[in-house]
């Protein structure tokens, strides 16, 4: 107390000074907490799903951070590269942004064969490189380029446990029923890593079904996860051993690291990660408004394609065993018309023709994109009216059927699909 | 002006290592390990040895999500210095960070000093560029992290080995100008295309730059300040070519600049003290790499500090207890995405709150209140990051 008092005495000035200082700072931080509360989880994308056990929780971690992982030179980066980690380009697991997008391009043969040109390079442009070492070019006699935004990865560990014949049960390719829809699955050749499921994956000459990507090339994640790291961030894995090079300089030319660059295990705790991420949330779905678009997205028939609830099979992890979902997807191709023609194509889907785009996430695209909206493959649309005026060729009579709507009814239209 | 520098430089060292030549100690191998001049002359030489270490407690949260509270030991420094005779003085550093995790010999220099205007300093140097990188000890900062700027524009602690001179002129009364040019092996190929997926100045230190430069092309650089009572003032750059753009001999890649210049200053008045530097980088990426890497870089930090209690607490009779803020902000990528002209984010922008008490000057017992929100290249909502932080610094 006597310290107290001879420091009251002889330091007013000083205590004042501290006292407006604490105020000062109180008054600059107390607009939010002293730490800061976490966002609400109907508005982030990179949750896991519920569900997992602790022990599949800590598994899902484990690959969170190799997603995030950076690789530089001295890891293998490369040589030619689009980015240098997952999380750069699907930032905080979502939609991506148009700077960090993919080129992919090859060539119509006079036969209707695709080329992907991998002699040159093909399919896809790593327009970046290490230093000393030329990033690629488009091959100049390429017919076909088409630019993809990365996608969000949240949600497919669900997508891909939907069994082949649930896809199947969808098509309708000689358009049997009449309403101008006719999706097809996209047979795509598997890699030799691929170990399909009795009973789930429906072989067709060989081929498999793909479902992921926007052009539905790629049958599972662990296949996506491989390629990416080969083709997007220049890494070399167990299962992709060779390493890029740009093809002027030619092979065995590269980064100085040796091959493979990572284990086996690595690439599978990343499969894992992206197979345990949640489904985007929903928010508003019980608003009336919301509620009143949705049944306007049945009325005009865009669940033709955009069908709203799946059913997985059977999965060893629980949380994904057997469970109804919601993607708004029938994983089939459609011919989207030649707006969206960009003459480039994978597997046995035509060059118009892509994949139903799940839309959930829709309404939270922005929170990964910069504040701002980028919609369908290359991110042409910058608002969902805009993404539906391109919905062309299989698709016309739905988009005609929202040119009709009442300003109102459309307004609830969009009310719903941004509560996806 | 390296080119002109270096011969300079290389003769002036030359000629003194011929000199000590002549006065080498003549002796068997046998006995060269106690025919030491520290054995020899263990009555005469003045060798000192002394220190700091530093150690805090962090409790974080970020967007909710807390690692929990957790203690580091980040430095433990120690220090050896020797007068060796009239102007020429010996000073090294050895630092240990976080235990046995990284040890780093961050100074050892030999100063000849011809008069005070004029010195020449070679060895592993501390680098001239902004106020703190040489003026980094812990205990004589009040706040616990160092500022942004100063550790990742400015690479901080950034030390090189090389050679250069330094000196002091009395201007007019209570103001002098001091002066440092340094030619040093310079920073290397990560500061781009390494592990924090931007253009990062710190990953441009390499093991190896001890030993030798990575393109043969030392860097140089150089401050001038203005002291006053009232403070100081300087001004500081540094420029490098820092890529391997040849490997033995055969250029295999053209020759990548980075500079870096800074701003700092330092004064007291009323009691109150105020310091900070402000520093700005140019770094020629490939234009392939663009936007990823960004090709120039800005930062700040100001500290405020202000003593609320001056006297005698308990057994310290010149106990002394500050108050402090600090602002500071980092801007890793100056510019425009071409795709779609909105601005490159990629920024921090810091508030620390903080006390310091000083039982005793070259001690300190450190409270920081400290929050930053960062924004990631493309302008998503900012990550918000908040904690506490109790440590202590001291020289030993």
């Amino acid at each position: 107390m006597k310290i107290l008092r001879i420091y009251l005495r002889e330091n007013n000035f000083r205590l004042l000074t501290l006292l407006s200082g604490f105020l000062l700072s109180m008054i600059i931080i107390s607009c939010e907490e002293f730490l800061p509360s976490a966002p609400e989880s109907s508005e982030v994308l990179n949750e896991p799903i519920e569900g997992l056990t602790s022990s599949q929780l800590a598994a899902h971690l484990q690959g969170d951070e190799q997603f995030g992982k950076i690789f530089g030179a001295e890891d293998g980066l490369g040589p030619i590269f689009i980015n240098t980690s997952c999380e750069n380009c699907h930032i905080a697991d979502g939609k991506g942004h148009p700077f960090i997008q993919l080129t992919r391009f090859g060539k119509m043969n006079l036969d209707g064969t695709f080329d992907p040109m991998t002699e040159y390079g093909g399919p896809q442009l790593q327009q970046r490189s290490i230093s000393g070492y030329p990033p690629e070019e488009i091959y100049s006699e390429a017919t076909g380029i088409s630019i993809f935004m990365p996608p969000a990865v949240t949600g497919l560990g669900l997508i891909e446990a939907v069994p082949d014949q649930l896809i199947l049960s969808y098509a309708d390719p000689n358009d049997l029923n009449g309403d101008g829809i006719s999706g097809v699955p996209n047979y795509v050749d598997p890699p030799d890593y691929f170990q399909p499921k009795p009973g789930f994956h429906i072989s067709n000459n060989g081929k498999y079904i793909g479902r992921f990507g926007r052009k539905a090339g790629v049958i599972t994640i662990l296949q996506q996860v491989a390629q990416a790291y080969l083709q997007d961030i220049g890494i070399t894995s167990d299962f992709l051993t060779e390493d890029l090079y740009n093809y002027t300089m030619g092979s065995g030319t590269g980064d100085k690291v040796s091959d493979p660059e990572l284990s086996a295990s690595i690439v599978k705790s990343v499969e894992f990660y992206i197979r345990t991420l949640k489904p985007p949330p929903r928010r508003n779905q019980n608003d009336a408004e919301v509620i009143a678009g949705e049944n306007i997205f049945k009325q005009i028939n865009c669940s033709g394609c955009h069908i709203s609830t799946l059913v997985s099979g059977p999965s060893e992890i629980e949380a994904l065993n057997q469970k109804e979902f919601h993607p708004f997807t029938d994983m089939l191709m459609h011919d989207m018309g030649p707006e969206l023609d960009d003459y480039y194509t994978e597997g046995s889907a035509k060059t118009n023709e892509w994949r139903t785009t799940p839309l959930w996430g829709l309404g939270i695209g922005e929170s990964s994109q910069g504040g701002k909206s980028f919609f369908l493959h290359d991110g042409r649309a910058k608002t969902i009216e805009e993404a539906i005026s391109f919905h062309g060729g299989e698709a016309s009579n739905i988009r005609n059927s929202y040119y009709n709507l009442s300003q109102a009814d459309k307004q609830k239209l969009l009310q719903f699909l941004e509560s996806l | 002006m390296y080119k002109v520098l270096l011969p300079v430089l290389i003769i002036i060292f030359c000629v003194m290592t011929n000199a000590q030549d002549t006065t080498g100690i003549k002796i068997p191998s046998q006995d060269a390990i106690y025919t030491r001049p520290f054995i020899l002359e263990v009555n005469k030489l003045s060798t000192s040895i002394g220190g700091y270490f530093e150690g805090n407690s962090n409790y974080f949260s970020e967007d909710g999500v807390s690692e929990g509270l957790s203690f580091e030991l980040r430095r433990f420094n120690i220090f050896l210095y020797s007068s060796l005779g009239s102007g020429i003085k010996f000073l090294s550093e050895l630092e240990f960070e976080h235990g046995t995790e990284e040890i780093a010999l961050e100074t050892a220099l030999l100063d000849f000093q011809f008069s005070p205007m004029f010195a020449l300093r070679g060895g592993i140097l501390l680098i001239p560029l902004g106020m703190f990188n040489q003026n980094h000890d812990s205990p004589r900062w009040d706040i616990i992290d160092r500022p942004l700027v100063s550790t990742q524009i400015i690479p901080s602690t950034l030390s090189e080995v090389g050679f250069g001179v330094y000196g002091r002129f009395n201007l007019v009364r209570d103001l002098s100008l001091t002066y440092s040019a340094y030619l040093t092996n310079g920073l290397g190929d990560g500061i781009i295309l390494n592990t924090e997926g931007k253009t990062f100045i710190p990953s441009g230190k390499r093991e190896e730059a001890f030993g030798e430069d990575n393109n043969g092309l030392p860097a140089y650089s150089g401050r001038i300040a203005f002291q006053h009572s009232l403070g100081e003032l300087g001004f500081s750059f540094y420029h490098n070519v820092y890529n391997s753009f040849r490997i033995e001999g055969i250029e295999v890649d053209e020759k990548r600049n980075l500079s870096i210049g800074a701003a700092d200053f330092s004064t007291t008045f009323f009691d109150i003290t105020l310091h900070g530097e402000a520093a700005y980088s140019i770094i020629d990426v490939p234009d392939n790499l663009s936007e990823i890497f960004g090709d120039e870089q800005w930062g700040t930090f100001v500290d405020v500090i202000y003593p609320v209690f001056k006297g005698s607490v308990f057994l310290f009779n010149d106990a002394i207890l500050n108050s402090i803020f600090r602002f500071e902000y980092v801007d890793f990528n100056i510019g425009d995405f071409n795709s779609t002209g909105q601005s490159i984010g990629d920024e921090i922008t810091a508030l620390v709150f903080g006390l310091g008490f000083r039982p005793v000057s070259n001690t300190v017992i450190k409270a920081n209140y400290r929050r930053h929100w960062t924004v990631d290249a493309i302008g998503n909502p900012k990550i918000h990051t908040a904690g506490f932080q109790f440590g202590f610094a001291s020289y030993f």
